[in-house]
Protein backbone atom coordinates (compact mmCIF):
# COMPACT_ATOMS: atom_id res chain seq x y z
CA UNK A 1 0.00 0.00 0.00
CA UNK A 2 1.23 3.42 -1.38
CA UNK A 3 4.38 3.35 1.63
CA UNK A 4 5.66 6.01 -0.10
CA UNK A 5 3.02 8.78 1.12
CA UNK A 6 2.88 7.22 4.43
CA UNK A 7 6.67 7.71 4.63
CA UNK A 8 6.37 11.01 3.43
CA UNK A 9 3.60 11.46 6.79
CA UNK A 10 5.70 9.90 8.78
CA UNK A 11 8.93 12.15 8.35
CA UNK A 12 7.02 15.39 8.47
CA UNK A 13 5.91 14.21 11.82
CA UNK A 14 9.10 12.98 12.99
CA UNK A 15 10.91 16.18 11.94
CA UNK A 16 8.68 18.37 13.86
CA UNK A 17 9.18 16.86 16.75
CA UNK A 18 12.66 16.33 16.29
CA UNK A 19 13.47 20.30 16.48
CA UNK A 20 16.24 20.38 14.43
CA UNK A 21 18.09 17.72 16.15
CA UNK A 22 19.28 15.03 14.42
CA UNK A 23 17.35 11.65 14.81
CA UNK A 24 19.00 8.00 15.18
CA UNK A 25 15.61 6.40 15.72
CA UNK A 26 11.91 6.37 14.59
CA UNK A 27 9.93 3.77 16.35
CA UNK A 28 6.13 3.01 15.37
CA UNK A 29 3.75 0.56 16.28
CA UNK A 30 1.86 -0.97 13.10
CA UNK A 31 -1.39 -3.49 13.78
CA UNK A 32 -1.39 -6.25 11.36
CA UNK A 33 -5.08 -5.28 10.54
CA UNK A 34 -3.81 -2.25 8.59
CA UNK A 35 -2.49 -2.91 5.23
CA UNK A 36 1.05 -1.79 5.71
CA UNK A 37 4.66 -3.64 4.29
CA UNK A 38 7.46 -2.55 7.19
CA UNK A 39 9.61 -3.22 4.34
CA UNK A 40 8.22 -1.12 1.32
CA UNK A 41 8.11 1.42 4.30
CA UNK A 42 11.50 1.00 5.07
CA UNK A 43 12.34 1.20 1.73
CA UNK A 44 10.69 4.67 1.02
CA UNK A 45 11.15 5.90 4.40
CA UNK A 46 15.34 6.17 3.64
CA UNK A 47 14.45 7.44 0.16
CA UNK A 48 12.13 10.60 2.06
CA UNK A 49 14.20 11.29 4.61
CA UNK A 50 17.27 12.02 2.19
CA UNK A 51 18.57 15.67 3.44
CA UNK A 52 16.66 16.01 6.65
CA UNK A 53 16.93 15.37 10.13
CA UNK A 54 15.73 11.88 9.64
CA UNK A 55 18.15 10.97 7.06
CA UNK A 56 20.35 7.56 8.34
CA UNK A 57 17.58 7.40 11.17
CA UNK A 58 16.38 3.38 11.29
CA UNK A 59 13.21 2.68 11.57
CA UNK A 60 12.03 0.36 14.15
CA UNK A 61 8.58 -1.08 14.49
CA UNK A 62 6.46 -3.48 16.94
CA UNK A 63 3.96 -5.42 14.68
CA UNK A 64 0.49 -5.59 17.19
CA UNK A 65 -1.42 -8.27 16.69
CA UNK A 66 -5.20 -8.03 16.24
CA UNK A 67 -7.19 -8.82 19.25
CA UNK A 68 -11.07 -8.94 18.69
CA UNK A 69 -13.59 -8.70 21.67
CA UNK A 70 -17.52 -9.80 22.24
CA UNK A 71 -19.65 -7.41 23.53
CA UNK A 72 -22.15 -10.31 24.14
CA UNK A 73 -20.11 -12.72 26.06
CA UNK A 74 -17.05 -10.10 27.11
CA UNK A 75 -14.68 -12.80 24.96
CA UNK A 76 -11.29 -11.46 23.96
CA UNK A 77 -9.11 -13.49 21.10
CA UNK A 78 -6.28 -13.08 18.50
CA UNK A 79 -7.23 -12.72 14.45
CA UNK A 80 -5.84 -15.28 12.72
CA UNK A 81 -8.39 -15.18 9.79
CA UNK A 82 -10.62 -12.30 8.93
CA UNK A 83 -13.84 -14.11 10.80
CA UNK A 84 -15.57 -11.54 13.23
CA UNK A 85 -17.81 -13.62 14.56
CA UNK A 86 -17.25 -14.70 18.49
CA UNK A 87 -15.41 -18.61 18.54
CA UNK A 88 -17.27 -18.81 22.07
CA UNK A 89 -20.32 -17.81 21.40
CA UNK A 90 -21.17 -17.28 17.65
CA UNK A 91 -21.88 -13.30 19.00
CA UNK A 92 -21.60 -11.04 16.29
CA UNK A 93 -21.46 -7.48 17.91
CA UNK A 94 -17.75 -7.86 18.25
CA UNK A 95 -15.38 -5.06 18.08
CA UNK A 96 -11.35 -4.67 17.31
CA UNK A 97 -9.23 -3.72 20.70
CA UNK A 98 -5.88 -3.95 18.71
CA UNK A 99 -4.36 -4.16 15.88
CA UNK A 100 -5.56 -1.21 14.29
CA UNK A 101 -2.85 1.35 15.02
CA UNK A 102 -0.05 3.28 12.84
CA UNK A 103 1.53 5.52 14.87
CA UNK A 104 4.85 6.62 16.09
CA UNK A 105 5.64 6.02 19.26
CA UNK A 106 8.81 7.88 19.54
CA UNK A 107 11.96 8.86 18.00
CA UNK A 108 15.58 9.09 19.66
CA UNK A 109 17.43 12.42 19.04
CA UNK A 110 20.97 13.33 19.61
CA UNK A 111 21.14 16.55 21.53
CA UNK A 112 24.34 18.42 22.16
CA UNK A 113 25.70 18.24 25.89
CA UNK A 114 24.68 21.64 27.56
CA UNK A 115 27.91 23.26 28.30
CA UNK A 116 27.55 24.48 31.99
CA UNK A 117 31.69 25.50 32.99
CA UNK A 118 31.69 28.98 32.94
CA UNK A 119 34.26 30.59 30.06
CA UNK B 1 26.22 14.35 22.35
CA UNK B 2 23.94 12.22 24.22
CA UNK B 3 20.43 10.63 22.85
CA UNK B 4 16.96 11.85 24.09
CA UNK B 5 14.19 9.74 23.87
CA UNK B 6 11.52 11.52 22.62
CA UNK B 7 7.54 10.25 23.45
CA UNK B 8 5.54 11.24 20.20
CA UNK B 9 2.87 9.16 20.17
CA UNK B 10 0.86 10.69 16.69
CA UNK B 11 -1.10 8.73 13.97
CA UNK B 12 0.55 8.37 10.81
CA UNK B 13 -2.44 9.28 9.39
CA UNK B 14 -3.65 12.05 11.70
CA UNK B 15 -2.97 14.49 9.02
CA UNK B 16 -5.25 13.30 6.79
CA UNK B 17 -7.63 12.75 9.73
CA UNK B 18 -7.80 16.53 10.54
CA UNK B 19 -8.45 17.98 6.79
CA UNK B 20 -11.08 14.92 7.23
CA UNK B 21 -12.83 16.54 10.08
CA UNK B 22 -12.81 19.64 8.26
CA UNK B 23 -14.14 18.72 5.19
CA UNK B 24 -16.77 17.17 7.72
CA UNK B 25 -17.56 20.56 8.81
CA UNK B 26 -17.64 22.22 5.73
CA UNK B 27 -20.40 19.69 5.05
CA UNK B 28 -22.57 19.80 7.38
CA UNK B 29 -22.65 23.82 7.74
CA UNK B 30 -24.08 23.55 4.07
CA UNK B 31 -26.26 20.88 5.29
CA UNK B 32 -24.78 17.86 2.79
CA UNK B 33 -24.81 14.46 3.95
CA UNK B 34 -22.07 12.29 2.18
CA UNK B 35 -21.41 9.13 0.86
CA UNK B 36 -17.91 7.58 0.33
CA UNK B 37 -18.56 4.77 -2.63
CA UNK B 38 -15.52 2.35 -2.83
CA UNK B 39 -14.57 -0.39 -5.36
CA UNK B 40 -12.38 -2.32 -7.38
CA UNK B 41 -11.83 -1.19 -10.93
CA UNK B 42 -14.80 -2.06 -12.70
CA UNK B 43 -16.94 -3.23 -10.33
CA UNK B 44 -19.82 -0.79 -11.31
CA UNK B 45 -19.70 2.35 -9.18
CA UNK B 46 -20.44 4.93 -12.05
CA UNK B 47 -23.21 2.80 -13.32
CA UNK B 48 -24.64 2.27 -10.50
CA UNK B 49 -24.22 5.36 -10.09
CA UNK B 50 -26.18 6.17 -13.59
CA UNK B 51 -29.10 4.62 -12.12
CA UNK B 52 -29.52 6.18 -8.96
CA UNK B 53 -29.18 9.38 -9.82
CA UNK B 54 -32.09 9.51 -12.69
CA UNK B 55 -34.36 9.27 -9.86
CA UNK B 56 -34.01 10.56 -6.13
CA UNK B 57 -36.88 12.42 -5.85
CA UNK B 58 -36.78 15.60 -3.39
CA UNK B 59 -33.15 15.11 -2.58
CA UNK B 60 -30.20 17.58 -4.77
CA UNK B 61 -27.29 15.48 -5.76
CA UNK B 62 -23.55 16.60 -6.40
CA UNK B 63 -20.85 14.12 -7.38
CA UNK B 64 -17.28 14.06 -6.51
CA UNK B 65 -15.77 11.61 -9.40
CA UNK B 66 -12.24 10.45 -8.20
CA UNK B 67 -9.41 8.68 -10.93
CA UNK B 68 -6.52 8.57 -11.34
CA UNK B 69 -6.87 10.27 -15.41
CA UNK B 70 -9.30 11.33 -17.26
CA UNK B 71 -12.89 12.43 -17.11
CA UNK B 72 -14.75 10.28 -18.85
CA UNK B 73 -16.56 9.27 -15.09
CA UNK B 74 -17.30 12.57 -14.54
CA UNK B 75 -18.94 13.21 -17.97
CA UNK B 76 -21.09 10.58 -17.84
CA UNK B 77 -22.43 12.10 -14.46
CA UNK B 78 -22.61 15.37 -16.22
CA UNK B 79 -24.93 14.10 -18.63
CA UNK B 80 -27.61 13.55 -16.30
CA UNK B 81 -27.41 16.73 -15.57
CA UNK B 82 -25.75 16.49 -12.25
CA UNK B 83 -23.68 18.87 -10.30
CA UNK B 84 -20.16 16.88 -10.71
CA UNK B 85 -16.42 17.76 -9.92
CA UNK B 86 -13.39 15.84 -11.26
CA UNK B 87 -10.69 15.12 -9.13
CA UNK B 88 -7.60 13.25 -11.18
CA UNK B 89 -5.19 12.45 -8.87
CA UNK B 90 -2.55 11.62 -11.71
CA UNK B 91 -1.18 15.58 -11.80
CA UNK B 92 -0.24 16.96 -9.00
CA UNK B 93 -0.60 14.60 -6.63
CA UNK B 94 1.72 12.23 -8.14
CA UNK B 95 -0.89 9.75 -9.21
CA UNK B 96 -2.50 8.47 -5.65
CA UNK B 97 -4.36 5.29 -6.04
CA UNK B 98 -6.89 6.78 -3.43
CA UNK B 99 -8.10 10.00 -2.44
CA UNK B 100 -7.62 11.96 0.40
CA UNK B 101 -8.97 14.45 2.46
CA UNK B 102 -6.77 16.91 0.99
CA UNK B 103 -7.44 15.68 -2.59
CA UNK B 104 -11.28 16.17 -1.57
CA UNK B 105 -10.78 19.70 0.35
CA UNK B 106 -9.10 20.58 -2.62
CA UNK B 107 -12.66 19.91 -4.86
CA UNK B 108 -14.67 22.02 -2.25
CA UNK B 109 -14.81 25.26 -3.39
CA UNK B 110 -16.01 23.73 -6.97
CA UNK B 111 -18.41 21.84 -5.37
CA UNK B 112 -22.04 23.24 -5.21
CA UNK B 113 -22.28 22.34 -1.59
CA UNK B 114 -25.13 25.41 -0.66
CA UNK B 115 -27.47 24.20 -3.43
CA UNK B 116 -26.77 20.07 -2.48
CA UNK B 117 -28.46 17.82 -0.35
CA UNK B 118 -26.29 14.65 -0.76
CA UNK B 119 -22.98 14.45 -2.54
CA UNK B 120 -21.76 11.38 -3.64
CA UNK B 121 -17.47 10.57 -4.01
CA UNK B 122 -16.66 7.82 -5.77
CA UNK B 123 -13.46 6.78 -5.36
CA UNK B 124 -10.43 5.72 -7.12
CA UNK B 125 -11.15 2.13 -7.98
CA UNK B 126 -8.96 0.18 -5.29
CA UNK B 127 -9.73 -2.20 -2.64
CA UNK B 128 -7.17 -1.42 -0.31
CA UNK B 129 -5.96 2.07 0.06
CA UNK B 130 -9.28 3.73 -0.16
CA UNK B 131 -10.35 2.20 2.84
CA UNK B 132 -7.91 3.55 5.23
CA UNK B 133 -8.53 7.37 4.47
CA UNK B 134 -11.17 9.32 5.46
CA UNK B 135 -12.50 12.32 3.62
CA UNK B 136 -14.95 13.97 5.11
CA UNK B 137 -18.09 11.30 4.48
CA UNK B 138 -20.54 10.00 6.74
CA UNK B 139 -20.82 6.80 5.04
CA UNK B 140 -19.19 4.60 2.98
CA UNK B 141 -20.81 2.20 1.12
CA UNK B 142 -18.90 -0.06 -1.14
CA UNK B 143 -19.68 -2.03 -4.48
CA UNK B 144 -18.81 -6.04 -4.97
CA UNK B 145 -19.96 -7.31 -8.35
CA UNK B 146 -20.20 -11.36 -8.81
CA UNK B 147 -16.99 -11.57 -10.96
CA UNK B 148 -14.93 -10.61 -8.62
CA UNK B 149 -14.82 -14.28 -6.73
CA UNK B 150 -16.55 -14.94 -4.05
CA UNK B 151 -13.52 -14.82 -1.63
CA UNK B 152 -13.11 -10.86 -2.23
CA UNK B 153 -14.34 -10.03 1.77
CA UNK B 154 -12.01 -12.58 2.92
CA UNK B 155 -9.26 -10.78 1.35
CA UNK B 156 -9.87 -7.20 1.73
CA UNK B 157 -11.19 -7.44 5.54
CA UNK B 158 -10.59 -3.74 5.75
CA UNK B 159 -12.64 -2.53 3.20
CA UNK B 160 -16.00 -4.82 3.66
CA UNK B 161 -15.43 -3.61 7.53
CA UNK B 162 -15.53 -0.23 6.64
CA UNK B 163 -18.50 0.42 4.66
CA UNK B 164 -21.96 0.22 6.00
CA UNK B 165 -23.10 -1.28 2.57
CA UNK B 166 -22.31 -3.44 0.04
CA UNK B 167 -23.72 -3.79 -3.45
CA UNK B 168 -23.53 -7.48 -5.09
CA UNK B 169 -23.80 -6.30 -8.36
CA UNK B 170 -23.32 -7.89 -12.13
CA UNK B 171 -26.19 -10.33 -10.66
CA UNK B 172 -27.59 -10.46 -13.89
CA UNK B 173 -24.37 -12.89 -14.86
CA UNK B 174 -24.89 -15.18 -12.69
CA UNK B 175 -26.25 -17.75 -14.91
CA UNK B 176 -22.82 -18.05 -16.86
CA UNK B 177 -20.59 -17.79 -14.30
CA UNK B 178 -19.53 -20.73 -11.58
CA UNK B 179 -19.98 -18.54 -8.78
CA UNK B 180 -21.53 -18.87 -5.22
CA UNK B 181 -23.18 -16.33 -4.71
CA UNK B 182 -24.47 -17.94 -1.03
CA UNK B 183 -20.71 -18.33 -0.34
CA UNK B 184 -19.51 -14.90 -1.07
CA UNK B 185 -22.63 -13.65 1.36
CA UNK B 186 -21.97 -15.73 3.69
CA UNK B 187 -17.91 -14.54 3.50
CA UNK B 188 -19.40 -10.82 3.73
CA UNK B 189 -21.43 -11.79 6.94
CA UNK B 190 -18.50 -13.46 8.58
CA UNK B 191 -16.08 -10.54 8.09
CA UNK B 192 -19.09 -7.46 8.53
CA UNK B 193 -21.76 -9.45 10.56
CA UNK B 194 -24.72 -7.46 10.13
CA UNK B 195 -23.75 -5.61 7.27
CA UNK B 196 -26.92 -4.28 4.46
CA UNK B 197 -26.39 -5.78 1.79
CA UNK B 198 -28.44 -5.33 -1.73
CA UNK B 199 -28.27 -7.78 -4.88
CA UNK B 200 -27.88 -5.61 -7.70
CA UNK B 201 -27.91 -5.42 -11.48
CA UNK B 202 -27.14 -1.82 -13.33
CA UNK B 203 -27.67 -3.50 -16.12
CA UNK B 204 -31.01 -4.82 -15.68
CA UNK B 205 -32.26 -2.45 -12.72
CA UNK B 206 -32.30 -5.17 -9.66
CA UNK B 207 -31.78 -3.97 -6.85
CA UNK B 208 -31.98 -0.10 -7.96
CA UNK B 209 -34.96 0.78 -5.74
CA UNK B 210 -33.23 -0.46 -2.74
CA UNK B 211 -29.55 1.42 -3.53
CA UNK B 212 -31.59 4.03 -4.02
CA UNK B 213 -33.72 3.92 -1.30
CA UNK B 214 -30.41 3.64 0.43
CA UNK B 215 -29.38 7.00 -1.09
CA UNK B 216 -32.42 8.61 0.04
CA UNK B 217 -32.06 7.18 3.85
CA UNK B 218 -29.03 8.35 3.97
CA UNK B 219 -29.81 11.84 2.84
CA UNK B 220 -32.49 12.03 5.57
CA UNK B 221 -30.00 11.49 8.32
CA UNK B 222 -31.02 7.61 8.80
CA UNK B 223 -28.17 5.11 8.04
CA UNK B 224 -28.54 1.81 7.28
CA UNK B 225 -27.20 -0.16 9.93
CA UNK B 226 -29.54 -2.59 10.62
CA UNK B 227 -28.04 -5.59 8.55
CA UNK B 228 -31.71 -5.73 6.46
CA UNK B 229 -30.60 -7.99 3.54
CA UNK B 230 -32.44 -7.57 0.36
CA UNK B 231 -32.58 -10.04 -2.04
CA UNK B 232 -33.55 -8.87 -5.12
CA UNK B 233 -35.51 -10.96 -7.55
CA UNK B 234 -32.77 -14.02 -6.99
CA UNK B 235 -34.74 -16.58 -8.76
CA UNK B 236 -34.94 -15.08 -11.65
CA UNK B 237 -31.80 -14.22 -12.37
CA UNK B 238 -30.45 -17.60 -11.75
CA UNK B 239 -33.17 -18.94 -14.38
Amino acid sequence: MHELSLSSAIVETVVRHADGHRVTSVNLRIGTLRQVVPASLEFYFDVVSRETVCEGARLDYELVPARVGCSHCGNEWQLEVPLFVCPECAGSDVRVVGGDEFEIDSIVIEEEEACTAPT
Amino acid sequence: MHRTYVKVLEGVLDANATIAEANREDFERAGVTVVNLMSAPGAGKTTLLERALRDLPGVRVGVLEGDVSTSLDGDRIASLHVPVVQINTEPGFGGECHLDANMVRSAIPSLPLDELDLLVIENVGNLVCPAEFRVGEHVRAMVCSVTEGEDKPLKYPLMFRACDFVIVNKIDLLPHLDFDLERLLANIEAVHPGVGIVLASAKTGEGIDTWRDWLLGVSAGRVWRDGARHVGAMGAAMQ
